[in-house]
């Protein structure tokens, strides 16, 4: 038999754990990959898939070494190199594409001249064979006005063009291997799945050998022949993609299918002859100076709806669609230009004059990212206890019971009270996040993207406790998120929101019967689905959609 | 249970001699400071010595001054004041000039223009030269010692203080906060103060240098603490015409002033690397 193309024996990668002692952060690892193909490495985060990735570029991040094994790509051991070797490689031989474009570009140059940087460095084109080279890159991945493109600075173009523009300068040496890190994630569903078109069409024409990092396994379902599942650094399962999409073996892949797969909670049912609790009328908001009921730069753009007792109404929308505007300003952060809200028939004052304490508890808002919303320098005891003490809830010497109830409510052990935010998990912090909203006992309460920092299990839990608080609570809840599947998954009722507009509003399961707005066609078949192939399906009548999205 | 800032001081002790050694001398200055005039072996105003600018000898260990004084005991009563004055001063700059970066940052808009533009404003005058003026024009006691150089110090701890709450108040917890409704006060002690101590205490020990110096400085051109008391400013201006003469009491004084200040930066540095390795977390 020959020697595959890659072949990753025994790796073990450790971090120094405490007292000096190195503690693996991945261990075991057995890969190989032929020529050709494309292999997709999953997992969670801490699960070491970036870490294998980098492995194979004989790198390890600053702290971590390679312990045992070996990475073998194309005869060559890398984990042998001296680093002047590795770095003769790198750019050339085996190429790089990173999560974050907008990082990975250096804002003060053309990007012609950094995407034939790699060329220059590593001799092997001159200036003009290497600027026509990229021209006919950027046509294959199917970017706009590909001769003159180039020319642009970064901020020039949009982020999925700028990643496209970073696969083009990984491939402008015609790798051996291709490294893709999570290259959608950051990137909005319609944007991305031009993005995963372009870049499976490149691999495709290229016959490239490609590692494809990522947590999304219905992203990977179409790009990969071959998967790995890996969970804490070590190696689930790896089989061929069909396969194991159809018959996982590891209980950690069925774990991870079933939770990629929306999981309907109990909802509501028709709510529209139940009177409204919460009432937004003709709301309006944006930056800079108010005047005539107009923002200088308008953001929101007369927006209403109503939220029934117990009701979960989802705003869908891309990054920029004002979501997390309207998110602010029903908090009180941010003051509308125009417009109302009622709650119980009382009105809350949306335009910046100062809110009384109790319209404040009636709303509460549930922050993204649970690192920064809650104070590292608090205990979980002091995050939770100061909004009841705030607004005077229950009787004094009942709080610090109250306190452990809440704690009890969101799964947190009693025992953690006494930690500081930093001590917990990502999913506990989001946890103590949501306990911290429900402590004040709102009548509305906005989740902005609580569950987009998290892993699918994790998200899955948090999600599972939001169904539960409205039923016991009546609450009214507002769940702003990009992600369809999310949203369709909890909310009874579901507003897509395009440049600041609410262009569709519908129950989840009647999102895909028209009449609906273009954009939320869209907006719903560029949905990475569970099955390979869906890709090329999605893709049919795509074109015509964009044009009339561009026309809205 | 300890927090993480806590381990990661610990460990600052357990790992660098550096830290060590200028954690001693700063011991060592401070007991000086508070227990000075108790061990000091002569009175530091009586003529005990027939020479001037005697050298170090059994009976006077640091040598004897222009006038014939033990050095050593002038040396430790000395301490005090150089010390004192310098902490205090440090304190009340320090708590003026954090609360009113705090202030700034938390308020905002107009009320940080007009702050930051006053600080600004006496940022830009030269320290020692308004120091003396102030000293010169007040006179020399130790209340406008104190003051002249908490007053000229303050807008160094101002700018630090509003940089870092700066970065503080823009996180989620403190816009959680605010939709809280919470009030201004309660977010700057409760929300953001916490969590700009470990550069605003490095800041602490700079500025306690500077003000050392400057205090030094100040007595060395004689307008430092007045006889009968002395500071190490002014031992060394009394001593100068001994420098001639290699006298211990010219060189004393100053070799003094150079190790607190350098064991108090070289403290620093050594924790400093580690709070900038740990404040990522924030």
């Amino acid at each position: 038999m020959s020697q595959p193309f890659l072949r990753i024996k025994n790796l073990e990668i450790c971090v120094p754990g405490a007292g000096g002692k190195p503690r693996p952060i991945v261990q075991d690892i057995e890969l190989t990959l032929e020529k050709g193909q494309v292999l997709a490495l999953i997992g969670e985060s801490g699960s070491g898939k970036t870490t294998i990735a980098l492995s194979m570029m004989g790198y390890a991040r600053s702290g971590c070494s390679f312990t045992k094994g070996s990475v073998v790509v194309d005869g060559t051991n890398m984990l042998d190199l001296t680093f002047e070797q590795r770095r003769h490689l790198r750019g050339n031989k085996i190429a790089y594409i990173p999560q974050s474009a907008a990082a990975s570009f250096n804002p003060a140059f053309r990007l012609i001249d950094q995407i034939t940087e790699s060329a220059r460095i590593h001799g092997t084109m001159t200036r003009p064979e290497a600027a026509a080279k990229a021209r006919a890159l950027f046509a294959e991945l199917g970017l706009p006005d590909p001769d003159r493109i180039g020319e642009r600075y970064p901020h020039e173009v949009s982020g999925g063009q700028l990643q496209r523009m970073i696969a083009a300068m990984a491939m402008l040496n015609d790798p051996a291997l291709i490294i893709l890190d999570e290259p959608t994630t950051a990137l909005d569903v319609t944007t991305q799945i031009e993005v995963l078109r372009a870049f499976k069409r490149m691999v495709q024409n290229h016959h490239a050998t490609a590692v494809y990092v990522s947590h999304d396994l219905a992203v990977v379902a179409q790009m990969a022949d071959k998967i790995a599942v890996l969970k804490d650094g070590t190696l689930q399962e790896v089989d061929e993609t069909g396969h194991l999409l159809s018959s996982p073996s590891a209980a950690y892949t069925r774990e991870l299918l079933a939770a990629a797969e929306p999981h309907e909670r109990a909802k509501l049912g028709d709510t529209s002859s139940i009177r409204p609790l919460v009432e937004v009328r003709d709301l309006n908001a944006g930056y800079g100076a108010i005047k005539n009921n107009t923002a200088t730069f308008p953001i929101v753009h007369d927006v209403s709806f109503d939220i029934a007792p117990g009701e979960i109404v989802g705003v869908i929308g891309e990054s920029g669609s004002g979501k997390s505007t309207l998110a602010r300003v029903l908090a009180g952060i941010h003051p509308a230009s125009k417009g109302r809200m009622t709650i119980e028939g009382e009105d809350i004052g949306l335009q910046g004059k100062a809110r009384s304490k109790e319209r404040r508890q009636a709303v509460q808002m549930v922050f993204q990212m649970a690192d920064t919303a809650l104070n590292p320098a608090q205990t979980i005891h002091q995050l939770l206890r100061r909004p009841l003490d705030f607004y005077d809830i229950g009787d004094k010497s009942r709080r610090d019971a109250r306190v452990f109830e809440l704690m009890d409510l969101v799964q947190i052990p009693r025992s953690a009270a006494g930690r500081r935010p930093g001590e917990l998990s990502g999913g506990q912090k989001q946890r103590v996040n949501l306990a911290r909203a429900v402590a004040a006992e709102p009548k509305l309460l906005l989740c902005d993207e609580v569950t987009s920092a998290l892993d699918t299990i994790v998200a899955s839990s948090v999600l599972n406790l939001l169904t539960d608080l409205r039923h016991e609570f009546g609450l009214a809840m507002l769940f702003i998120s990009h992600d369809l599947g999310t949203v369709s998954a909890i909310c009874d009722q579901v507003m897509v929101m395009y440049r600041g507009r609410i262009v569709t509003k519908a129950a989840p399961q009647n999102l895909t019967h028209p009449p609906v707005s273009p954009y939320t066609e869209m907006l719903i078949r560029s949905v990475p689905q569970l099955r390979p192939g869906w890709l090329e399906e999605a893709e049919q009548g795509m074109p015509a959609l964009r044009e009339a999205v561009a026309r809205l | 249970m300890s927090s993480p800032a806590e381990n990661r001081l610990i460990s600052a002790f357990r790992f660098s001699p550096a830290a060590i050694i200028s954690l001693a001398i700063i011991l060592f200055w401070t007991a000086i400071a508070i227990i000075g005039p108790w061990i000091a072996p002569h009175s530091p105003g009586r003529i005990v010595d027939f020479d001037v600018f005697g050298p170090m000898s059994a009976s006077f260990p640091a040598g004897s001054d222009y006038m014939g004084r033990d050095m050593l005991s002038r040396i430790i009563v000395g301490t005090r004041y150089t010390v004192g004055i310098s902490v205090t001063a440090t304190l009340i700059a320090s708590f003026v000039g954090t609360f009113l970066g705090l202030f700034a940052a938390v308020s905002g808009g107009a009320v940080d223009s007009v702050l930051s533009r006053a600080m600004d404003t006496l940022i830009s005058l030269p320290s020692t030269i308004f120091a003396l003026v102030i000293v010169a024009g007040l006179g020399s006691s130790i209340p406008v010692l104190i003051g002249a150089s908490a007053f000229l110090y303050t807008p160094g701890i101002y700018r630090v203080a509003r940089a870092v709450a700066l970065t503080i108040v823009v996180q989620d917890f403190v816009t959680a906060a605010r939709a809280r409704g919470e009030g201004k006060l309660y977010i700057m002690l409760r929300e953001v103060l916490p969590n700009m101590l470990p550069p605003v205490l490095t800041d602490f020990g700079v500025r306690f240098v500077y003000i050392m110096l400057l205090i030094s400085g100040l007595g060395f051109l004689g307008l430092g603490v007045q006889p009968p008391e002395v500071d190490w400013g002014t031992l060394v201006y009394e001593n100068l015409a001994g420098v001639g003469l290699g006298a211990p009491a010219a060189f004393l004084p100053a070799f003094c002033v150079v190790s607190l200040a350098l064991a108090v930066n070289l403290f620093l540095d050594s924790i400093g690397d580690r709070a900038k390795a740990g404040s990522s977390e924030l």
